[in-house]
């Protein structure tokens, strides 16, 4: 089992349990809240710390998130040099509303990040690792385009 | 085609007598995203088909070999990705993988410049060959960021070339703890990260404690959004941060350092790891350290995404496997840090900067700078500028110098400079303020920046033209802290979503001349009422645009109208019939399908539809488009 290969890998000590989520999150994209458990019981705390931690950082999904995710940096260079109505053109059409960042079939995750540091290249979406700079609202549905197209073909 | 290069035409010329002949490819974040690694790709391939026989790695001996190298970012990001040749000193800009065949020809066969990758001044129309010929460089004075755009950060016998290590072995082997710590006091050098405490004191009170186990913690946390000095320097000249790291590390006493790095920065994880390796190897980290008998222990730590990490005692709780959130000083982290022992905590540049001073000694570092803030300061321009990127300049320089000179003026939304363009900057970001057009020539340091409500920072600047809306930029920054409050203290918590939810009033018409008074009031009570840095600085923005821009608030709150036109709320975009040809490029470029009309007649904006992005105003060539 990986998640027991990790928690091998740091000692099982508790002092590393940021790095062992950081892991565990690579392997099944998200925190499932059995694995969780799983690992409290093995490091030898309560859950209720695994979950501090867990829900703390904003790294750490204790939802499953979808096959692609796109990152829209709304740092303070992307914000004043229109971040807002790339994201809104992103999720008008992927008809995200309210508080939903993921699509009924999974395909996507829309995400807002604080700063990439890539402010030279503001305002910038990241689609699965990959940066685009000096994005526009048509650009940023036109990527999300593309990537339904590949996977309808 | 133009320009003859004088200095060599030989491409195989490096022997010793004439420098070698080198391509450097900036590899950056910004410079990556547009495509560096496919750029190196093809000149390595370009190249060997010409014939002439390059080599990537660095050799001391000299080489006949064109020198084929990725560096890390030099600093002019928007312009990536950047090639510059040597030793003729040409610097490419958005260089496409379709352009190397012709740099390969007409440069490295041919001798001759491809003037039309050269960067042109927008202001004189110059087209500049290379560095000493761009203005966003020649005003700089890089000390901290000088090997990043030529060294291979990845290559640990290019760093020691250029006099890497010197300074750690010299505080490893020569000097003692209470000398080093005298140097760095005597210096002057103040904390690079938005603090500005004294490094010196700092490293004297966890020197003194007497305890067998001591830490450094290297702080590259850099979370401020709108900054992202410390990322460069990692990327580029990694090796220049763990160097300081020893020297701290035998400054007081540690035998084990860390090295806290932002998880949005997976390049410089990668390049500080690989650092840490190699000086492993080398000896320069293990139980023999340059042979002195000394151990000492280097490990990379990656966060998680919580802003509040960057507070030293937060960062320590982090690395100790908890939830991120500071605790109450005293006891200071150099009394009682990370597991109950003494620890100190640095930023990136506070460390880079610490090589040289031991280098060179206190007095050169003073050379620059101010009495009560000498050397120099890096800084991340970025917003509506020409030029955005990274700067490093004596503190002491002035708002004017760095924003319109360095940065080449104020941009509109296209992206066209305006000379009155200037509206304000932002420096320090969440926890900072805003300057106006009043502190342009105020000199940058710690102190003439608090007379006036904001701070250093870690450097992040952050200019805006005429059409920034003020209140958005304060709802902004409060929607930021208000998300990343830990959660601790009270006030911060429920006070920062507070003052979020009126300035979300003030934004969508709801509020009046109460919201203003209650708000100011509030502001003042968080600032008070946190434990930790966060808190203590929430506010500042909120307050900062109250003092400057009060009038912009009252048109929000008595006149429900926002003077940009960028509150959507408050703004109702509609096209102008008398002025409106019917071109229908509105209607093509809006994302949403919002705008209808027949070709050549008036066209009209369905407002149920609109996201009010503003695409429709960018596009419309004969200003039709009102109230956006």
């Amino acid at each position: 089992m990986k998640v027991f290969t990790i928690l091998e890998k740091h000692g099982r000590k508790p002092s590393r349990l940021v790095p062992i989520l950081q892991a565990v999150q690579e392997e099944y994209r998200y925190l499932p809240e059995e694995v969780l458990t799983y690992v409290a019981t093995a490091l030898d705390v309560s859950p209720a710390r695994v979950f501090g931690v867990a829900t703390f950082y904003s790294h750490f999904a204790i939802q499953p998130k979808g096959k692609h995710i796109i990152r829209l940096c709304d740092g303070t260079a992307c914000h004043v040099k229109d971040s807002v109505p790339i994201l809104d053109a992103i999720r008008k059409r992927l008809k995200l509303e309210g508080k939903k960042n993921t699509t009924d079939d999974m395909l996507f995750t829309v995400e807002t990040v604080a700063c990439l540091g890539a402010c030279g290249l503001a305002p910038v979406v990241v689609v699965n690792d990959q940066v685009h700079g000096q994005m526009t609202p048509e650009h940023g549905v036109k990527l999300v385009e593309e990537i339904i197209a590949q996977e309808q073909s | 085609m133009s320009a003859q290069i004088l200095n060599i035409m030989d491409p195989a010329a490096g022997n010793g007598t004439k420098p070698q002949r080198r391509v450097i490819v900036c590899a950056g974040t910004g410079c990556v995203a547009n495509g560096a690694y496919q750029v190196i790709t093809a000149f390595q391939e370009q190249i060997q088909a010409a014939g002439i026989s390059v080599t990537t790695e660095f050799k001391p001996e000299p080489t006949h070999a064109l020198r084929l190298n990725k560096s890390g970012c030099q600093g002019f990001c928007q312009m990536g990705p950047l090639v510059t040749v040597l030793p003729d000193e040409i610097l490419y800009n958005k260089v496409k993988v379709g352009d190397v065949a012709e740099i390969v020809r007409e440069t490295l066969m041919g001798g001759q410049v491809v003037d039309r990758l050269l960067y042109v001044d927008p202001a004189t129309k110059k087209h500049c060959q290379g560095i000493q010929d761009i203005p966003f460089y020649q005003r700089q004075q890089r000390f901290v960021l000088k090997e990043c755009g030529t060294i291979d950060p990845e290559d640990i016998h290019e760093y020691l070339h250029h006099g890497g290590y010197a300074a750690a072995k010299k505080a490893v082997l020569s000097m003692t703890p209470e000398q080093i710590v005298q140097e760095i006091t005597k210096s002057g050098l103040r904390g690079r990260g938005g603090g500005g405490f004294p490094t010196g004191r700092k490293w004297e009170a966890a020197r003194v404690q007497k305890s067998a186990k001591k830490y450094v913690i290297c702080n590259a946390d850099e979370g401020d959004p709108g900054a992202f000095m410390n990322r460069s320097v990692m990327e580029g000249n990694p090796h220049s941060v763990l160097e300081g790291l020893m020297i701290a590390a035998r400054a007081i006493g540690a035998d084990e350092t860390l090295i806290y790095v932002r998880a949005e920065y997976p390049l410089a994880v990668t390049r500080m790891r690989r650092a840490v390796e190699d000086a492993q190897k080398l000896g320069f980290l293990g139980d023999n350290v340059f042979g002195s008998g000394q151990a000492l222990d280097c490990e990379v730590l990656e966060g998680a995404g919580a802003f509040v990490c960057g507070e030293e005692t937060a960062m320590i709780a982090s690395i100790e496997g908890l939830r991120g959130m500071p605790r109450p000083k005293p006891p200071f982290p150099a009394q009682s840090g990370l597991w109950g022992k003494p620890t100190i905590i640095n930023n990136v540049e506070t460390l880079a900067h610490v090589v040289r001073i031991i280098n060179q000694g206190a007095d050169t570092f003073r050379q620059l700078g101010s009495a009560a803030a000498p050397g120099t300061k890096t800084f991340a321009l970025t917003g509506h500028v020409a030029n955005t990127g990274l700067v490093e300049v004596p503190f002491g320089t002035t708002l004017r110098d760095v924003v319109l000179n360095i940065g080449g003026g104020i941009t509109d939304r296209r992206g066209k400079v305006k000379p009155n363009g200037f509206k304000a900057v932002q420096i320090g970001g969440p926890s900072g303020g805003c300057l106006t057009q009043e502190h342009l020539d105020l000199p940058l340091d710690y102190d003439s920046l608090r007379t006036v409500g904001a701070m250093v920072g870690s450097g992040g600047l952050v200019a805006m033209n005429e059409k920034t809306c003020m209140v958005s930029v304060a709802r902004f920054f409060m929607d930021f802290t208000q998300r990343e409050s830990c959660g601790k203290c009270v006030l911060c918590r429920e006070g920062t979503r507070q003052l979020l939810a009126m300035l979300d009033d003030i934004i969508e018409g709801r509020a009046t001349g109460e919201t203003l008074a209650l708000m100011e009031k509030l502001a003042l009570a968080v600032q008070k009422g946190s434990l930790c840095g966060l808190g203590k600085t929430a506010p500042n923005p909120v307050l900062s645009t109250l003092r400057y821009f009060r009038a912009e608030y009252d048109a929000h709150v008595f006149h429900k109208h926002c003077p940009t036109g960028q509150c959507k709320a408050l703004a109702k975009p509609s096209i102008d019939a008398a002025k409106c040809k019917g071109c229908t490029a509105c209607a093509r470029k809006c994302p949403v399908g919002a705008i209808t009309g027949e070709k050549k007649k008036a066209h009209v904006i369905d407002q149920g539809k609109c996201i009010v992005c503003g695409a429709c105003a960018d596009t419309c060539k004969f200003e039709a488009v009102v109230g956006v």
